[in-house]
């Protein structure tokens, strides 16, 4: 075989490398949230360039949405709709949205969000767990955000969670993945989809997630608040698959000191 | 008799159904609404039979750009 063969057959090897949610394939790792988008045109060749088969949704009152428009764009690029629980404080609240979701958009599928504060953002873990039972119970398929804790991540697995979506960092930071090894002690913990969820501020942060074992990312205001959304999508698209490459290809031990790579024998005595 | 949808004070005939609310607000064209009466989900089947009382609040919601 010569390097013009391998090239394309690895291709074709990675193409098909899909993983699933609750039984159902996703050939691309990459998870699009829709907050945050200037614009439904912008937005859609972000969906188009990221490659994303999944893109999240919120529920709001009736009057403040861009529902139609929204919703025909995403049915045009042919990507399935995961609502979300955004902006609910308690259990009770977002069970009640999720109900609602299912029957707005005919899913039982939700990304779980319980917000303990406005100015962090970060999960509830005690109302979040209550919600994933009540929600589980009632049929659902559900997404959980949570917070980079394999303890609570495996208490959500346990619960019947179909995937577990630690935060890198608070939602919309930026600030990337602040502590990888509990990422990486997560996807020891669990044994359903790992999806890194908040805080994806650049291409290396995306990277990084899969390096570190996440099945999958999901984003949002990377894409939609970089200077240029379509071309960011494009950048998240490649660094997911490229961290999924390197994760499977074993990257190589860290070392104190160097380590030469062109072998010493037979070096001339000049 | 008064009511109160989406937060804001509104005006509907005695023993309205949710079915005619989201008619006279436009809601009932949009295949993709959801109402909750009272903190209780009104799944779509039963909009036409479910009848609103005094003081009763209703959220009629819609999906949007987010997460």
């Amino acid at each position: 075989m010569t390097t013009s063969d391998v090239a394309p057959a690895l291709h074709r090897q990675e193409a098909a490398d899909p993983f699933a949610i609750a039984g159902e394939p996703f050939t691309s790792r990459l998870l699009l949230g829709t907050g945050g988008v200037p614009s439904l045109e912008v937005l859609e060749r972000a969906v188009v360039a990221s490659g994303t088969q999944l893109v999240t949704v919120a529920l709001r009152r009736m009057e403040a949405v861009i529902g139609g428009p929204l919703l025909e764009v995403l049915d045009r690029c042919g990507v399935r709709q995961l609502p979300n629980t955004a902006g609910c404080r308690t259990a009770r609240e977002a069970v009640l949205t999720a109900q609602l979701a299912r029957e707005a958009l005919d899913t039982s599928w939700v990304k779980l969000e319980v917000i303990g504060d406005e100015t962090t953002l970060l999960p509830d873990a005690v109302e979040l767990l209550d919600a994933a039972d009540q929600l589980v119970a009632d049929g659902f398929t559900v997404l959980a955000y949570t917070n980079d804790d394999p303890i609570l991540g495996r208490r959500l697995a346990d619960a019947g969670c179909a995937a577990v979506m630690p935060l890198g960092s608070p939602i919309g930071s930026g600030l990337g993945i602040r502590n990888p090894h509990n990422i990486a002690l997560l996807r020891e913990a669990v044994d359903v989809p790992l999806v890194l969820d908040a805080g994806i501020g650049t291409a290396s942060d995306a990277a990084l997630a899969m390096e570190l074992g996440c099945d999958a990312v999901l984003l949002a205001s990377a894409v939609t608040r970089a200077r240029a959304p379509e071309r960011m999508a494009l950048a998240m698209r490649h660094a997911v698959e490229a961290g999924r490459l390197a994760r499977g290809a074993g990257r190589i031990p860290r070392r104190w000191h160097a380590e030469a790579s062109t072998p010493t024998e037979g070096l001339a005595e000049l | 008799m008064q009511v109160t949808v989406n937060g804001a004070p509104a005006e509907v005939q005695e023993a309205a159904t949710v079915a005619a609310l989201l008619a006279a607000r436009g809601g009932g064209e949009h295949r993709r609404v959801a109402v909750a009466l009272n903190g209780e989900v009104v799944p779509r089947s039963r909009w036409e039979t479910t009848r609103l009382a005094p003081g009763d609040s209703i959220e009629v919601l819609a999906p949007t750009a987010g997460g």
